[in-house]
């Protein structure tokens, strides 16, 4: 992290927007290498080792057991199998190593597809949200509310607006729009992937043009002043200034987003009552549901420990590219 | 710089749309929770046949309703004040001094931020199910199991939030209390504590919100004495009976007060996010 994290111009003309690993060295209350520091995040540590960094090692070693039902009550009766339980879930041969499989593009597919309309509708609002005008703090404090609701609360809302017969969602296209002559079904069948991705950008945007509207205060209005006596349209403005001073966001939210929605597991299981259907079978849901209905926590873990390894290797991937082209730009 | 007509109109739609498409959930939340129950039986309608209040009445015999909020209010604000507190620490040691594993520190704690829920689920209930049976400590079906799960959960972004804060604080003014004699948690409590008050509150809020929204570790390690909302709405369709006009008066009530919250205190994240992630 030595390297900037502003965008490759902005030294010059700001510089305060330097990375906080460069900022000179802190001068410590007490003695050097005093104790206090460390007292201080004692707490903190130990919190994240117990519920984060003990569980994960656990989750580890319980992959290599075989963690069936008759040894969740007595986790030390449950035989060492090592890779067994890797070899039976990641068979891409077997059932369960398709369903894995299928489950996998499904993620993938859906987390892809609601980054990108999340960050989509999170640029458009900053951008026109950029100038004062009256109501722009209204529509502001409007936009973030989906944000701010208890996901559950926002996605029971959301299954009462698609159920077949009492929905909205139908009630405006087949009764008064009449663009369909059958109620079709939207939270079961080829329809729920769409709902589940709509729900989701719903729910997500809003973080978006937070992060967004808050990388957007720190241009100056000046470089836009500067484009148009060059005599920038509109678009030009946004490809020339916009969005190069938001890439050091777009970054970080970008990875933080697909991360989220990878790992989502509260939309699908509130949208569709703790079961989804296999089109929307989140990877989540699936290595929850294979974990609670077969009581079988071994290959459970070995699932949840593959699937943090290949996020892992996606974010290193990333970070790696993008630091990259950042010290290409430099 | 003048806005073009284009840019106006194009401003004007692009807001229609994002208005319409966040404003109609929110709407049918809103006009369901006043309808009587054939209204949300039957076909959807736009407007309660008869307005009424019945709902905000009827959901709290349906389900006890009344003992989710206690236990959501229970552990959410404990989880949250133990988080921050534990994070004003954490943030201090980070923001003011340099030591061995600062950077460790830094980029562990967030990573397991983005870490799936799912990996720590099974051990955890594995975790607390054992130590149950060989301590006698309950921590599954417990909302003491719950609260320190949570206050976790909102961690590693409170220290990120705080560390942004305390950033922005001029060094000058630790340095003046130290003249005057004062010792570190001193300088913490009465320098930069006070001039942090807003970022403290944005954060507090943001984990109060944290626990209050947690759905997958609430559907495992609660049972039916310490249920939260988060479980307990989804009580609300029977197998005879799906009470919808009930259901969207207890989201809208268990709503309100994280939003207003969350709203009222909405620049102060903005200025966190901005202290934190984008320099």
């Amino acid at each position: 992290m030595a390297t900037s994290t502003a965008a490759p111009d902005a030294d010059r003309r700001e510089p305060r927007a330097g990375s906080p690993a460069r900022k000179p060295a802190r001068r410590p209350h007490g003695p050097r290498r005093s104790l206090l520091p460390y007292l201080l995040l004692a707490p903190a540590v130990v919190l994240e080792l117990a519920v984060h960094v003990i569980p994960m090692v656990v989750g580890v070693w319980m992959s290599l057991l075989e963690l069936t039902q008759f040894h969740i009550r007595d986790w030390s009766t449950a035989p060492f199998i090592g890779w067994e339980n890797y070899r039976a879930t990641l068979d891409l041969n077997s059932a369960a190593g398709k369903e894995l499989l299928h489950s996998f593009w499904v993620t993938l597919a859906y987390s892809v597809l609601s980054v990108g309309f999340a960050w989509l509708l999170g640029i458009s609002a900053a951008v026109v949200l950029q100038r004062p005008f009256r109501g722009r703090a209204i529509l502001r404090a409007l936009f973030l509310t989906p944000y701010a609701l208890p996901v559950y609360a926002a996605v029971i809302t959301w299954s009462f607006l698609l159920q077949r017969d009492t929905g909205l969602v139908n009630h405006v296209l087949v009764d008064q729009l009449g663009l369909l002559d059958e109620r079709p079904f939207w939270l079961i069948g080829d329809n729920s992937f769409a709902s589940l991705l709509v729900v989701s950008v719903w729910r997500n945007w809003p973080f978006a043009f937070l992060c967004l509207m808050a990388g957007l205060q720190n241009v100056s209005g000046e470089l836009y002043e500067a484009a148009a006596i060059d005599g920038a349209g509109f678009w030009r403005r946004l490809r020339s200034v916009t969005l190069p001073m938001l890439r050091p966001v777009n970054l970080v939210l970008l990875l933080v987003l697909f991360l989220w929605t990878f790992n989502d597991f509260n939309t699908p299981y509130v949208l569709f009552g703790g079961s989804a259907p296999e089109q929307a079978d989140l990877i989540s849901i699936h290595i929850y549901r294979s974990s609670f209905k077969t009581w079988d926590f071994g290959s459970g873990s070995a699932m949840s420990v593959a699937l943090l390894l290949f996020l892992l290797i996606v974010s290193a991937a990333y970070l790696l590219i993008t630091n990259r082209r950042r010290d290409d730009h430099a | 710089m003048r806005e073009t007509a284009g840019e106006r109109w194009g401003r004007r739609i692009v807001l229609t749309l994002l208005a319409l498409f966040v404003l109609i959930p929110l709407y049918v939340m809103v006009t369901s929770a006043a309808k009587p129950l054939q209204d949300v039986q039957n076909g959807f309608t736009w407007w309660p046949s008869r307005p009424t209040l019945q709902p905000f009445v009827d959901m709290w015999s349906t389900v006890p309703l009344a003992r989710y909020l206690v236990n959501s209010l229970v552990v959410s604000s404990i989880a949250a004040v133990c988080s921050v507190a534990v994070a004003i620490f954490a943030a201090f040691a980070v923001s003011r001094y340099r030591f061995r594993g600062r950077g460790v520190f830094s980029v562990t704690v967030l990573s397991t931020q983005m870490f799936p829920g799912i990996l720590f689920l099974l051990p955890l209930f594995l975790i607390y199910v054992n130590l149950g049976n060989a301590t006698g400590i309950e921590l599954y079906a417990s909302r003491t199991g719950l609260v320190i799960t949570y206050l976790t959960f909102s961690l590693p972004f409170s220290i990120w939030m705080l560390v942004g804060y305390f950033d922005s604080i001029p060094r000058g003014l630790d340095e003046a209390a130290q003249v005057d004699g004062a010792g570190p948690l001193r300088i913490l409590f009465r320098v930069i504590l006070p001039a942090a008050v807003p970022g403290v509150v944005a954060v507090t809020v943001y984990a109060f919100m944290t626990a209050w929204g947690e759905v997958l570790f609430a559907s495992v390690m609660t049972d039916e004495g310490s249920r939260t909302l988060a479980v307990g709405l989804q009580g609300y369709s029977t197998q005879f009976n799906v009470y919808w006009n009930q259901i969207m008066a207890a989201s809208l009530v268990v709503s309100v007060p994280v939003v207003v919250g969350f709203l009222a205190l909405q620049r102060y994240f903005v200025a966190g996010l901005t202290a934190g992630a984008v320099k």
